[in-house]
């Protein structure tokens, strides 16, 4: 069970009073009515899923209510920085955005299959 | 003495304490802390189980959780019965009922026996081969004659009587495992002021000083000190010392589960102590001193009763004082076994060899040996045993050839190595490394702030752990910011280093042989099984552990996996780490339902959400249905009623007179401040704006992909405040949802929201008759028709108290429903119940509103939508503002599936014959005569009797429905095909003339 820093509780709880809200830094589009389908097919649909760093939403619900953004390594579930919504993505020295595709199967981690 | 082989002078156990219980029906004595296993050792009692696919006898192997033959079934009463208990674990207590699993009829005449005989046909896979065919076997005759013959344990059958605790708790260091390491570890740490948890899983602290003798710390004797420092743990105020206490789970961010077993050891425990408490600590640190595991060696006919791990041998004489045989010899690639010898040579056990695969032993141990006067036959193998119930002999052959010796033996003890116990390492996601050197896998790579100290982390010599330990305990403890007390200093001697070990099969079991050398005991899984999966072509060690079974059975493969992966590396021509180690998963080991579940049983499984005017709706013999956690009143049944008799009541007392329903569980969230109403217009497609304050409407909410999410009444009190109600069961996700749009999205307007649903007791009043029942008892409100029309909301009084008094239907009757405080609920309920009765109208309950409803058309989202409906495809075009420049799903309704011809349309169905009534989730075709399978052109969403319109109604989504209408379609059921008619979806009252009368 995750222990998650709430940026506005100040203080390190149980994963059990958070919700998760999928990718952070997503913003709706101003002018929303009127994007192609294409740019709604990018706000609305396409996730990167990436394995290592991610930038991430959480709720607070049965806290104090409030969103929040978070950095984790998908992989360990180290979380790095928590932060107020409407912040921009914290500095992280020394942590490299996530680049590995995502797919696994037997033969990408234990080579070919003989 | 309790029990023949009980030896005087031995052991810890106190001789006039004893404890009787039955094994299979027979009776025996034990001592106070016994285990089953070492009580029925004392009774020279070996073989205690059949092994899970051969059946063939098998004995005690270990005297620990790795246990993986002598499992049993414990029971205190005829409720209070545990299958697959380790009898190594288990403590005996006085009256114990304890018997033997998987054999039938008995446990030394068992006829599945016959399967050893068969054992050529079960080799390993042979599930997914042999019973291939003919496929419809499989259900009816192979698998539930594999189930009842290949087995463990039965579940009891009646509920569990046992009450479970649950308890969370920090501290800043948790070590697992009290053994000399583990002890040194909390010493140190506690000097600091930190606050330390160590927990045990034994009854009594030590973990190896139970069977090593021959340690001292700081003078004493071992396992005295092990006591002592216990105590001296216990004491302080910073330390919880927990026993009988296993470490089973390591997740994320340091978080462990453990489960202490309070009662099972005692005969009559008090009935309010929990049986198990389950404790959910979160350790800053965790210190793992988890010790390692002995291994068995690897050999024809290794597994009949009375051959066992050395060390297990030596539990067994040093801390239970029994001496598991007469004549005894040793089967070793290690030093550690020869001190087996050496401690039962001195208790008076002939030791009749020590055979060491070896050509080099440790000369320790060898000069030691030859003081002792016990032969030892170094670079020789075991290579078969002979004994049917239990081990009678062994045949040993010089390694390379030679000629046979036979030995008569009563027991054989065995040892192979250690095994570091890196599970919990493992589970917290730290990576293991392979250490050639030892040929262990030890932690390498660490995930979490833990550290391993002592055997786990294959530090071998007993100052070096003791050093290793205390300096993490301190390290561990100041990294949580304490730092007080004085450095702990501890000196241990032992009689001897070991060095040695192998893994895999032993000579005489190698690859040109087809010996029975079992690497995983209760799975029955031999050597040649791992090569077997090799053959046919599995190279995984993950796919060979799948095909064989190994380490797959209740004990988690302790004694096998590393048997196991080191003859699938010598198959496979490859090195043991590039082969690799299957995952390690929790639990350590098996872990009670009643545990997990704990008090989330009966009452408290999942908590019952109840209305203000429950318990009248109770008194008045209402049938309720559950929504969610809501109790809602269904039917109110009269005497002598079936459900349909008083649905048809209801339908027609409403339409008629008038109804009393119960609308509380409806989501309520007030919406406040000076931009409430420039939130909703992006939050509904309606809008808002031009509503006046004292008016209500119908809102429609969608996903941002155009999809309906949820709907809703929401009514205007001020300009700056709006009464939002949602459906039942979306109460929280729009909440949810709203919130997160408020916050992330549009965070520069000011609104409060709050939810409300608990607040407000909502009772609704519908029918011809609902202003002349509400009338007398509203204050301050003109309730007439031209004051107060359809769609309205006023604040005043009812009864007395404050109420929001909204007129609005969801009958297709005049209407209103009532708001007050919770508290007022049911007094004003009874009040305006009062008044009904007397008029002739009825109480109704959710089936009626649903029949209702449909007669009307309007639709519940949920069960006429599924989040693949447009407003458009619901027939709500109207409640879509086309003003609007912004709401959410505004882009998302442009799509061009959303806007595509023949999408599934919300309409209306009357059945040709007006009796039948359709299934809701029927599927609809065109043609009923096309070949199977049909095209399927839609499906029914909602259908009832409708009392009041004399035949059936239904709702369905179809093709193209709204260019249907008039069309015949037909509904394909398993015994006949019912033809429909498309109709709009309002079957009464298509003017609105009763609605706003």
């Amino acid at each position: 069970m995750l222990l998650i820093h709430c940026p506005y509780c100040e203080e390190e709880r149980s994963e059990l009073e958070f919700r998760h809200g999928g990718d952070a830094h997503i913003a709706r589009p101003t002018n929303i009515a009127d994007i192609s389908d294409e740019e709604f097919e990018e706000f609305f649909f396409l996730r990167d899923n990436p394995k290592g760093l991610i930038f991430e939403r959480w709720r607070h619900v049965h806290g104090c209510g409030r969103f929040f953004n978070a950095a984790r390594d998908t992989v360990s579930d180290k979380f790095y920085a928590s932060y107020k919504a409407g912040e921009p993505k914290p500095d992280l020295p020394g942590i490299s955005p996530a680049t590995e595709k995502t797919v696994e199967t037997y033969e990408a981690t234990e080579g070919t299959a003989k | 003495m309790s029990g023949a082989n009980r030896i005087a002078g031995q052991g810890r156990l106190t001789p006039a304490r004893t404890a009787r219980f039955s094994f299979d029906g027979k009776s025996y004595e034990a001592l106070e802390g016994d285990t089953v296993a070492s009580a029925l050792l004392a009774n020279g009692v070996h073989l205690v189980g059949r092994s899970f696919k051969y059946h063939r006898p098998r004995g005690i192997v270990s005297a620990g959780p790795e246990e993986p033959n002598a499992l049993i079934d414990v029971a205190r009463d005829a409720a209070r019965r545990q299958p697959n208990v380790r009898a190594t674990v288990q403590e005996v207590f006085d009256g114990m009922k304890a018997t033997s699993q998987n054999r039938w009829p008995s446990l030394s005449f068992d006829v599945g026996g016959f399967n050893n005989l068969l054992s050529p046909f079960f080799a390993a896979g042979f599930y997914y081969k042999t019973f291939m065919w003919p496929k419809a076997a499989w259900e009816k005759v192979y698998e539930p004659f594999i189930r009842r013959a290949a087995g463990l344990g039965t579940a009891p059958t009646e509920d569990d009587p046992d009450h479970y605790a649950n308890r969370y708790a920090t501290c800043d260091v948790l070590v697992v495992g009290a053994g000399v390491a583990g002890l040194s570890a909390a010493l140190a740490a506690a000097a600091t002021g930190a606050r330390v948890i160590l927990c045990d899983e034994q009854a009594e602290v030590g973990g190896a000083l139970h069977y090593d003798r021959s340690v001292t710390i700081d003078g004493k004797d071992g396992f005295a000190w092990a006591q002592a420092a216990a105590a001296r743990l216990a004491a302080m105020e910073n330390v919880t010392v927990l026993t009988r206490t296993t470490a089973f789970g390591y997740y994320n961010h340091n978080f462990v589960g453990l489960v202490e077993r309070v009662t099972d050891h005692i005969a009559r425990p008090d009935r309010k102590a929990p049986r198990e408490r389950l404790w959910q600590v979160r350790a800053k640190r965790v210190i793992l001193a988890t010790g390692a595991i002995e291994r068995h060696m690897v050999f024809g006919n290794n597994d009949r009763p009375g051959i066992m791990l050395a060390s297990a041998a030596r539990t067994y004489l040093n801390h239970f004082g029994v001496a598991v045989g007469r004549k005894v010899a040793i089967y070793t690639a290690n030093d550690s076994a020869y001190e087996a010898a050496f401690d039962l040579k001195r208790a008076g056990v002939q030791i009749a060899a020590i055979v060491d695969s070896r050509a080099k032993p440790g000369d320790a141990v060898l000069n030691e040996a030859r003081n002792h006067g016990i032969e030892v036959l170094t670079g020789h193998s075991v290579i078969d045993t002979k004994g049917h119930r239990r081990v009678s002999s062994i045949i040993v052959m010089r390694n390379g050839g030679g000629g046979k010796r036979t030995i008569t033996v009563d027991a054989l003890l065995t040892s192979a190595g250690w095994t570091p116990s890196v599970h919990l390492f493992s589970q917290s996601r730290g990576k293991v490394a392979y250490n050639a050197e030892t040929g262990q896998f030890l932690p390498g790579t660490y995930a979490q702030d833990c550290l391993s100290v002592g055997a786990c982390n294959g530090t071998g010599g007993l100052q070096a752990t003791i050093e290793e330990a205390l300096a993490a305990g301190e390290l561990m403890a100041r990294a949580t910011g304490n730092d007080g007390g004085e450095k702990v200093h501890l000196h241990g001697e032992n009689a001897f280093e070991w060095t040695g070990g192998m893994a895999g099969a032993a000579e005489g079991a190698g690859a040109d042989t087809n010996v029975k050398a079992f690497i995983d005991f209760q799975n029955d899984v031999c050597a040649k099984d791992i090569r077997l999966a090799v053959r046919e072509g599995m190279h995984s060690i993950e796919h060979i552990k799948r095909f064989t079974t190994n380490g797959m059975a209740t004990d988690q493969g302790k004694l096998s996996n590393l048997h196991g992966l080191a003859i699938a590396a010598e198959t496979l021509g490859r090195e043991i780490p590039k082969v690799g180690l299957t995952t390690f998963r929790a639990p350590y080991t098996p872990v009670t339902f009643g545990t997990i579940i704990n008090h989330s049983r009966g009452d408290l499984f999942d908590p019952a959400r109840k209305t203000p005017m429950h318990a009248w709706e109770a008194a008045h013999g209402a049938v309720f249905e559950d929504v969610g956690n809501w109790k809602r009143a269904w039917y109110y049944p009269r005497a002598g009623e079936t459900m349909h008799e008083a649905v048809d009541r209801e339908c027609r007392t409403v339409r008629e007179v008038a109804g009393v329903f119960d609308a509380s569980t409806l989501g309520k969230i007030e919406v406040v401040g000076p931009d409430a109403a420039a939130f909703l217009n992006l939050m509904y497609t309606n809008a808002w704006d031009t509503l006046k304050p004292g008016r209500c409407r119908y809102g429609i909410m969608l996903r941002e992909d155009g999809f309906v999410y949820d709907d809703g009444v929401v009514g205007r009190i001020a300009e700056d405040r709006f009464h939002v109600t949602t459906t039942t069961g979306g109460a929280p996700r729009v909440m949810n949802h709203m919130e997160d749009y408020l916050q992330t999205e549009f965070p520069h307007l000011k609104v409060w929201l709050t939810s409300t649903t608990e607040q407000w007791a909502v009772i609704a009043v519908q029918g011809p008759k609902a202003r002349e029942i509400i009338a007398p008892l509203v204050e301050g409100i003109d309730v007439s028709n031209e004051a107060f029309p359809h769609m309205s909301v006023r604040e005043g009084k009812i009864c007395g108290v404050p109420t929001r008094l909204f007129r609005m239907s969801f009958t297709g009757e005049a209407g209103f429903e009532v708001n007050v405080l919770a508290d007022y609920g049911q007094a004003v309920w009874e009040a305006i119940w009062a008044r009904a009765e007397v008029l002739g109208a009825c109480a109704y309950g959710t089936e009626t509103m649903h029949v209702l409803r449909a007669e009307k058309g309007y639709i519940i989202v949920g069960q006429d939508t599924d989040g693949t409906v447009t407003p458009y495809d619901a027939g709500l075009a109207w409640a879509v503002s086309k003003k609007k420049t912004d709401f959410v799903g505004i882009r998302g309704l442009k799509r061009p599936d959303l806007v595509k011809e023949g999408r599934k349309q919300l309409v209306g169905l009357k059945t040709k014959d007006p009796k039948v009534v359709l299934e809701e989730g029927a599927q609809i075709v065109a043609d009923p005569n096309q070949p199977v399978p049909m095209k399927m052109i839609g499906h029914v969403t909602s259908a009832y009797w409708s009392e009041n319109c004399g035949h059936s109604i239904a709702f369905a989504l179809v093709e193209g429905g709204q260019g249907r209408m008039g069309q015949t379609l037909y509904v394909p059921m398993p015994d006949r095909t019912i033809a429909v008619e498309v109709t709009d979806m309002v079957f009464i009252d298509k003017e609105g003339v009763r609605l706003n009368g």
